[in-house]
């Protein structure tokens, strides 16, 4: 027992001299507040001092029109009143003199009847009763002054005026009540109603820290009990995703390179030998931005895509047609990350060679939202520019990556791009569904793409992953609107990944 | 993107089925997307037309696999009398070119009929663009009198019974009331005349792109010779389209008869002799990193179809997709195997880099989750609602955007805001924070608009003070000075809300939410928030 008193908290020593009492008289007597009191009783069940029991009963409360009739009368007692100064009335007369709504008034006349108080005839309405009744507490009007009941104890005669009242407009509400009682265990019995003194210490203070009364001991707290949970501030698991692919890109030596959201068609496109009829250039596929054209680069690059595109460049043959500069200048919301490599590639100088870059960030599709499309998502895309670069490195680089990323078994399959040749896929086993899913592209430029932006056709070879379909696998997504849904319990709640 | 499917049953005629050819299917360059008892579905990518029929796909897959390798010959036959078509001036500024055949000794069946339609479809859809480039059309010879004419005419003199109804029609009505014509009417609906197919008894077979006549234009299991048109501008994909079918046919066991194209210049079609492309073997080596000889190349080419010889590349008259040397050179990498490439790294040092914005963006994160605030991550776009809430002037709207958000975001108060008010059940208080990129109309600009770095903090309860202790000491980690200047913002209390100044710049603001704003989002509590572009602190940190 000494043991016991040890580990009792101030609150629970308190409300121990009342714990005989039932839960309203104990907050009552201790002066404590309901949720205090309520607290050192959980406290005290996981002491086993007692156990607590919770009763759910529906109770009869007063509605909003309940509330306003409790003071100022029931509609059918206020046109009684009304009836009897003006007895003999005409239906619509009586209705606008009692200033009662048509609900109201509908249903005073009905209750009236029901109770033979009243009678209609020609059109007119007279009482049909006598004076003492008239005078009568109605049993709906009693019913609502003893309001709250609980609806399982209720007598005959409130049973009647319940079952009119519920199906009036908001005069009654059930709501749920939970009642809490308990009951002292073999334990409990032996302490409740003995006033606990206790010597121990409570907190530690800048007074006890000062002059410790040696010999003293400290309260015990119960340190498995639970504590409210507190949440931090914390990164976006996208962000934390993103940082993660921007240190296996620079832990590979490649440099970052960044670019705008919004391009013209063409660095988009027409840098990368997407011919003008190409589908994805219509507006069902990609963003475009109303009312503003771009202005196009410098006319020697140009003039360079043009004749890639119209009679082709260096033994290519091209697409042969009659490429529309207007075209090119439309205005889009980038669809891939490799306008930017473009870019990076027409500021190049030779003697920065060999070179390798990375970007990683936002594209977007002229899609509908569902569980797994989406309008914007993340794209990252690595190039090396390399005068010995081959078609065997490209895949060695791409393997690497993976494995960085944490795929070990990869499948180099073929694919297809307007802008590179060889182009491929790596194809990652999936155990679970025991399958290759394609989740890497891969290529190197087409000499179309590099002679009009790096002057000479060195080989430039360029991977990137679908960065979301990864992330959806890391994080255990498996509809693409969570990533960018934004719950914050979720966000709170969101599991640390290390990697 | 073109997925087809294919019998099974059919596709071992060609070769056998088993494990592991199936699984060579993805390293030819088609994705095997679904293999069962009754079918196989790949992927074709654009590049491979010639690949969508089952006849097409068996052709070159039997030879990758090493059965029936190199080019296959097919067997022509010279025109017969009258089998031309006239080509008229007419036409040229509308829809200027067509290349036409003649099939004969079909067998069609049921299948068959739906099997020769459905190629028909996919490439109107893919090389086609939607008939735009090429519309085909396929004719009972027996119901035709050859020969036969492309010309224009006056839409209100073209009258026939098009396709599967059951009146004449004249083309106006056939553009406005026939599935067909709603959905191609437009590609020439602005012409003053349209083309048309006439045959000798000047009955009108079609109207290319949009439908065929339905006495002449339907082919029933009785057909067994049939007249083939491709139409469009782009002559060269009109012959390899042509190609496509009509050895699509013959491999059905169809006889190809060739047509006097009478244009100017006069051509037979269809052409069948391969395309010749010379190549390099050293190129090849260099690009693939391989040693192959030069004994190397036909066999490997001819695993892809194609013959070499003395550094010549014969291309089969049905591939669409060979411009350049390095497209040959793919083809050989692929019929090396891809799983026998070996992975090399060169070693080329270089130092990884990040771009320093996006240093100084990480470090803000930092000292914001310091301060227990959540990031959230928000859509780039905004609905045209949510800009009317905040009286946004000038927005930059998207073209035909498919979802409910059309216009470029204008600052990230917006987005936030939508956040919060779907977050009201969450428990609080809520601190919340994302740095983003926002866009403002710029003239000056290569795209005509201004990308920006911007950062907002929202925390909600809170008041001014709460809020302007976040901006200050976010400021003073980053030992940055500012001043707040009175100023008003629509949405936030007057008096409660001003702009912070750097460098005698305003870089954005901070203060309280209307109330009358938070109601508009549905929003319960009071709110605070700072919205800052992130230019001017860039510039201030790079200079430190």
């Amino acid at each position: 027992m000494d043991k016991l008193i040890e580990t009792l908290s101030p609150i629970e020593r308190e409300i121990i001299p009342y714990l005989n009492l039932e839960i309203k008289e104990i907050i009552k007597q201790s002066g404590r507040d309901e949720t205090s009191v309520l607290r050192a009783l959980n406290f005290l069940e996981r002491k086993e001092i007692l156990k607590i029991k919770t009763q759910r009963k529906s109770v009869i409360v007063l509605g909003v029109n309940g509330v306003y009739y409790l003071k100022n009368h029931l509609p059918e007692r206020r046109l009684l009143g009304i009836l009897e100064k003006n007895n003999h009335s005409i239906i619509n007369d009586l209705k606008k003199m009692s200033k009662l709504s048509e609900n109201e008034f509908k249903a005073s006349i009905g209750a009236l009847k029901r109770k033979s108080l009243i009678e209609l005839k020609n059109g007119k309405i007279y009482i049909n009763a006598k004076k003492e009744e008239l005078t009568k507490k109605f049993p709906e009007e009693i019913f609502l002054e003893k309001l709250p009941l609980e609806k399982d104890s209720l007598t005959d005669e409130e049973k009647y005026a319940f079952e009119i009242l519920k199906n009036r407009k908001e005069i009654i509400e059930i709501t749920e009540k939970k009642k809490i009682s308990f009951e002292l265990t073999e334990q409990g019995k032996k302490i409740a109603g003995k006033t606990i003194k206790s010597d121990l210490l409570e907190e530690v203070t800048p007074e006890i820290i000062k002059n410790f009364p040696r010999g003293k001991k400290f309260r015990k707290y119960d340190i498995k009990a639970g504590v409210p949970k507190i949440y931090g501030g914390k990164k976006h698991f996208v962000t934390q995703s993103i940082e993660q692919g921007k240190r296996i890109w620079q832990d590979l030596g490649f440099k970052e390179m960044s670019g705008n959201l919004i391009v013209s068609s063409f660095w988009n496109f027409d840098a990368l030998f997407t011919a003008q009829d190409h589908p994805v250039r219509e507006m069902h596929d990609t963003f475009f931005i109303k009312d503003i054209k771009a202005k196009l680069p410098k006319k020697e690059l140009v003039n360079k895509v043009k004749q890639a595109h119209e009679s082709g460049i260096s033994n290519s043959k091209g697409w042969n047609y009659l490429w529309n500069p207007e075209e090119a200048k439309s205005v889009l919301l980038r669809t891939h990350t490799t306008c930017i490599s473009a870019k990076t590639l027409s500021n190049l100088n030779q003697q920065d060679l060999p070179a390798k870059f990375f970007s990683i960030g936002k594209v977007f599709r002229n899609e509908t939202v569902d569980w797994s499309h989406g309008f914007e998502f993340n794209q990252t895309e690595g190039i090396v520019i390399d005068p010995k670069a081959n078609f065997r490195h490209l895949i060695g680089y791409l393997k690497e990556f993976a494995k960085k990323m944490g795929y070990e078994k990869i499948r180099i399959q073929p694919a297809y791009f307007p802008y590179t040749e060889p182009s491929i896929e790596g194809a990652i086993w999936n155990e679970e569904r025991k399958e290759w899913v394609e989740m890497l592209a891969a290529g190197i430029f087409r000499p179309e793409v590099t002679i009009p932006l790096l002057g000479t056709n060195i080989p430039v070879l360029a991977w990137g992953p679908g960065f979301d379909r990864l992330m959806m696998e890391a994080n255990k997504i498996k509809d693409l609107r969570d990533l960018y849904k934004n719950d914050l319990k979720q966000l709170r709640e969101k599991r640390a990944v290390i990697k | 993107m073109t997925n087809v499917k294919f019998s099974r049953k059919e596709l071992e005629k060609h070769f056998n089925l088993n494990e592991k050819t199936i699984e060579k299917i993805s390293l030819f360059g088609t994705p095997l997307e679904k293999a069962d008892d009754k079918e196989i579905e790949i992927e074709v990518f654009p590049n491979r037309p010639d690949l969508i029929s089952l006849q097409g796909f068996a052709r070159a897959f039997k030879a990758f696999i090493g059965k029936d390798t190199g080019l296959k010959i097919y067997p022509i036959n010279k025109p017969e009398k009258n089998y031309s078509v006239k080509v008229d001036k007419s036409v040229k500024p509308i829809r200027p070119h067509t290349v036409c055949a003649i099939v004969k000794n079909i067998n069609f069946n049921d299948e068959k009929i739906k099997e020769i339609i459905d190629l028909q479809e996919k490439l109107h859809i893919t090389i086609g663009r939607n008939r735009k480039k090429v519309a085909i059309g396929i004719y009972p010879l027996e119901k035709i009198k050859l020969p036969i004419t492309y010309t224009a005419r006056d839409p209100n003199l073209i009258k026939f019974i098009p396709l599967e109804a059951s009146r004449e029609m004249n083309a106006k009505q056939i553009l406005q009331r026939t599935p067909a014509g709603i959905k191609y009417g437009n590609l020439i609906k602005d012409f003053k005349k349209f083309p048309v197919f006439l045959d000798a008894n000047s009955s009108i077979l079609s109207i290319p792109p949009i439908i065929n006549s339905n006495e002449t234009g339907k082919i029933t299991e009785k057909t067994k010779e049939i007249f083939i048109e491709c139409s469009g501008s782009d002559l060269n994909i009109l012959n390899k389209t042509l190609n496509i079918i009509v050895t699509t046919l013959a491999e059905m066991g169809g006889k190809i008869y060739q047509m006097n194209i009478i244009d100017s210049p006069k051509m037979k079609t269809p052409d069948l002799n391969p395309d010749k492309i010379k190549i390099s073997l050293e190129n090849a080596n260099k690009l693939l990193g391989l040693e192959l000889k030069e004994k190397d190349l036909n066999p490997l080419l001819q695993k892809m179809g194609y013959e070499y010889q003395n550094q010549i590349v014969k291309v089969p008259a049905w591939r669409t997709d060979i411009i350049h040397e390095v497209d040959i050179f793919e083809d050989i990498a692929i019929a090396y195997g891809y799983d026998k490439l070996i992975p090399e790294i060169p070693n080329i040092s270089s130092i990884g880099y990040e771009s320093k914005e996006n240093k100084i963006k990480s470090k803000i994160t930092e000292i914001l989750t310091g301060l227990n605030a959540i990031e959230i991550l928000t859509y780039h776009l905004i609905k045209p609602e949510e800009a009317k809430k905040l009286r946004i002037q000038n927005p930059i709207e998207l073209l035909d955007s498919k979802t409910e958000y059309k216009i470029l975001r204008p600052n990230l108060l917006i987005p936030s805001l939508r956040i919060l008010s779907e977050n009201i059940d969450v428990e609080y208080p809520q601190k919340i924070f994302e740095i983003g990129t926002i866009f403002e109309k710029e003239s000056q600009e290569e795209t005509g608009i201004k990308e920006k770095d911007n950062l907002i903090l929202a925390i909600t309860p809170s008041n001014f003070t709460t809020i302007k202790q976040h901006l200050d000491y976010l400021m003073n980690t980053l030992r940055i000075k500012y001043e707040i200047k009175e100023n008003t913002h629509n949405g936030l209390i007057d008096g409660r809300t001003g702009d912070i100044i750097i460098n005698k710049k305003s870089i954005g603001y901070l203060g309280e939410l209307h109330p009358a704003s938070l109601k508009k989002w549905g929003l319960k509590m009071p709110l605070g928030v700072i919205e800052i572009s992130l230019e001017e602190i860039y510039k201030i940190l790079d200079n430190q």
